[in-house]
């Protein structure tokens, strides 16, 4: 029985595939083709803007100075002798957690407060604590820069006016890494707060009266159910604000040029250093290469978490 | 187990009272429902005794204490959401011992309450699992246990049986009027579904606008409904309202409208003497409609154009039209008619009620 079926319909397959090779219209009609090409646009983008920038880096890091002569990761060892570069590595990751861990702070405290206003109020001060967020960051840091000038601006004279010494913000060390990360928090809390706001928004209000019915006080509806609500948002924000926080660069740019003396330069700022203004293009693209596996390794980590947590 | 007293209850939203001068007295042990149509205020007194709705002005005792400055967890009460507000990043058991954990209970205390609940409810299996993994009347129940582990005063519960379908919610339903009966705890419950509340109370408040419209036994609200809103409110299908006159004729009084005269029964007169030559409007249940036989007296029956005919098996419902109005009945299921036929129709006399149309009171 099941013989005598296959074979006519063996045939007519073959007949058909003799008819599909003769005519491209035919081709175009059939599912798979049509699929491949309605992609092709976004795997286009894809490969242009991501994959082949990304092979062309890699490759770019193997090549000598004069892009002359493949050196394969002479490059990168390098880069493991160099005391600046461990310098880099310790202020990157300094820069990141400490940026990230107040944004993060400071965005939900900011996001609990505004949750709590009147609605009609929220919208006017959800806008205006969006601002720093929305401005073009190479220019609010060019205004930072004018507060954070010695002699004639703002910081300093408040700080004369309340009693103590002035400062060089950028030219100390300490001050200088300091005055990044403010300005990074700064741009950075809104983008938390309006995440957690969102989340926060997300969470049934029955879910708190119930709580309190349960006897626990506000404290305690923070904690058993705010937080645990907001896990997931948590993660999720604090991933990508690490990505984007470890990768920056308008910030010392614009404030420090990485000075003094190479104490606030992020991997960023430093490949463009080496790569653009010292000439070593292949040594300031295995800079940047460097950062790659230790953001892929922690985007790994978190969306696991994240993932298990949503089962 | 306590009695709960509302004094002069009122809440203003922005002007607008969404409560107005409520007063009850819900008695220790006693089911007491609320119910009524959406926006009568009925969840919001709910949440006034719960303490999650600020009171403006007024008083909520439970038990001996005035608890108005009282924060919800101290009024001693358990609340059962319409959603169920199960939290849903704990397992059941967690939920189930939350309330016990913020009251620091000790932790062999809390186990063997949460397993006591949990047997009641049949629901051991479920206290590893997360609410997400549960059915919508596992949650119920659920978030019943999370009410019950306690041992609160006052239960509330705002519309819990809403969000299941129709089967599950006669089950459960049944099974909170068991549970009611074994735990002897006082309940506040509040719903929109008559039938719920007629079945499930002791005692029943309709609620419009704010305002308490009847208090009541259910029996005593659907045969003694005070004004026409709790007349057309409590029974399915609503009482028929017909617009008549009354008029007098050889010494008895008559409601009448195009194509209907019925004589007013003779206790009803003396109430009904002043409406002489005004309108009224007679109420009468599809129920209290019959088939007329020969044997009914000529002024209780009026002739009637069947429109749409809904047999249900045990009974069959008849859309009928008598003059430009129209009137349902609920007729025997032996009554063999179709639509666009015409029947005869009889009132059960002393099932007929009034209505002042100004007031929308019942003349009694």
């Amino acid at each position: 029985m099941t013989a005598l079926r296959q074979e006519p319909l063996a045939e007519e397959w073959a007949r058909q595939r003799v008819r599909r090779r003769t005519s491209v219209l035919a081709r175009l009609r059939s599912k798979p083709v049509a699929a491949f090409l309605m992609c092709l646009p976004l795997l286009v983008l894809i490969v242009g803007l991501i994959i082949y920038p990304f092979f062309y880096s890699i490759y770019l890091a193997m090549l000598n100075k004069r892009e002359t002569q493949v050196v394969w990761l002479d490059n990168f060892r390098f880069l493991l002798t160099m005391d600046t570069f461990w310098l880099v590595v310790r202020t990157s990751f300094l820069f990141t957690f400490t940026a990230v861990f107040f944004k993060a702070l400071l965005g939900f405290i900011l996001a609990l407060v505004i949750n709590t206003l009147p609605t009609r109020g929220q919208r006017v001060w959800r806008g205006v604590s969006l601002v720093p967020w929305v401005m073009p960051l190479a220019l609010s840091t060019l205004g930072w820069w004018w507060i954070f000038e010695p002699t004639h601006s703002a910081l300093n004279w408040i700080l004369v006016e309340l009693g103590f010494a002035p400062k060089s913000w950028l030219a100390d060390p300490f001050w200088a890494r300091f005055s990044i990360i403010l300005v990074n928090v700064w741009y950075g809390t809104p983008f938390f707060m309006i995440m957690y706001l969102a989340g926060l928004k997300s969470i049934p209000l029955e879910l708190f009266d119930s709580a309190s019915i349960d006897g626990a006080g506000p404290f305690q509806r923070l904690r058993f159910i705010t937080l645990p609500m907001l896990k997931n948002i948590i993660a999720i924000t604090m991933l990508f604000s690490t990505i984007v926080t470890f990768a920056n660069f308008d910030i010392v740019r614009v404030l420090t040029r990485g000075g003094p003396r190479n104490e606030t330069h992020l991997f960023g700022t430093f490949s463009f250093r080496l790569g653009i203004e010292s000439g070593d293009v292949p040594l300031g693209a295995a800079v940047a290469l460097v950062m790659f596996p230790i953001l892929a390794v922690s985007a790994f980590f978190i969306l696991r978490g994240v993932r298990r947590s949503v089962v | 187990m306590a009695q709960v007293v509302l004094k002069d209850l009122n809440k203003k939203f922005d002007e607008v009272y969404a409560v107005k001068d409520v007063n009850l007295h819900i008695r220790d042990k006693e089911f007491m429902v609320l119910v009524g149509p959406s926006g009568c205020g009925k969840s919001t007194t709910l949440r006034m005794v719960a303490g999650l709705e600020e009171i403006t002005s007024g008083e909520v005792h439970i038990g001996e204490r005035l608890v108005n400055d009282l924060p919800p967890k101290d009024r001693d009460i358990a609340m059962v959401f319409q959603n169920y507000a199960l939290y849903p990043h704990m397992t059941v058991y967690d939920n189930m011992a939350f309330g016990l954990k913020m009251r620091k209970f000790p932790k062999p205390e809390i186990e063997t309450r949460v397993r006591e609940a949990a047997t009641l409810l049949g629901i051991q299996e479920l206290l590893k699992r997360k609410p997400r993994q549960l059915s919508g009347g596992q949650r119920q129940r659920v978030a019943v246990g999370r009410a019950i582990v306690r041992h609160p005063q006052v239960f509330l519960f705002d519309e819990p049986l809403s969000n299941l379908d129709a089967k599950l919610r006669v089950q459960m339903r049944v099974e909170l009027k068991r549970l009611h009966d074994r735990l002897e705890t006082t309940v506040i419950y509040v719903t929109h579904d008559q039938v719920e509340a007629m079945t499930l109370g002791d005692r029943v408040v309709v609620m419009k606008d704010g305002l308490v419209q009847q208090v009541g036994e259910p029996m005593e609200l659907y045969s003694k409904p005070r004004n026409k809103f709790v007349a057309g409110f409590i029974g399915s299908p609503a009482m028929n309202f017909i617009e008549t006159t009354i008029s007098d004729a050889s010494g008895a009084l008559y409601a009448e409208t195009a194509g209907l005269r019925v004589r007013v029964p003779a206790e009803r007169t003396s109430r009904l003497a002043p409406y002489k030559g005004q309108a009224v409007t007679l109420g009468i249940r599809p129920e209290d409609l019959q088939e007329a036989t020969g044997g009914d007296p000529q002024d209780l029956v009026f002739e009637a154009l069947v429109e749409v005919v809904e047999p249900l098996g045990s009974e069959i419902l008849l859309d009928t039209k008598v003059g430009t109005q129209t009137i349902v009945a609920r007729v025997d299921p032996t009554v063999s008619t179709k639509h666009h036929q015409k029947i005869r129709l009889a009132f059960v006399p002393d099932r007929i009620h009034f209505f002042d149309n100004k007031t929308e009171q019942a003349i009694a």
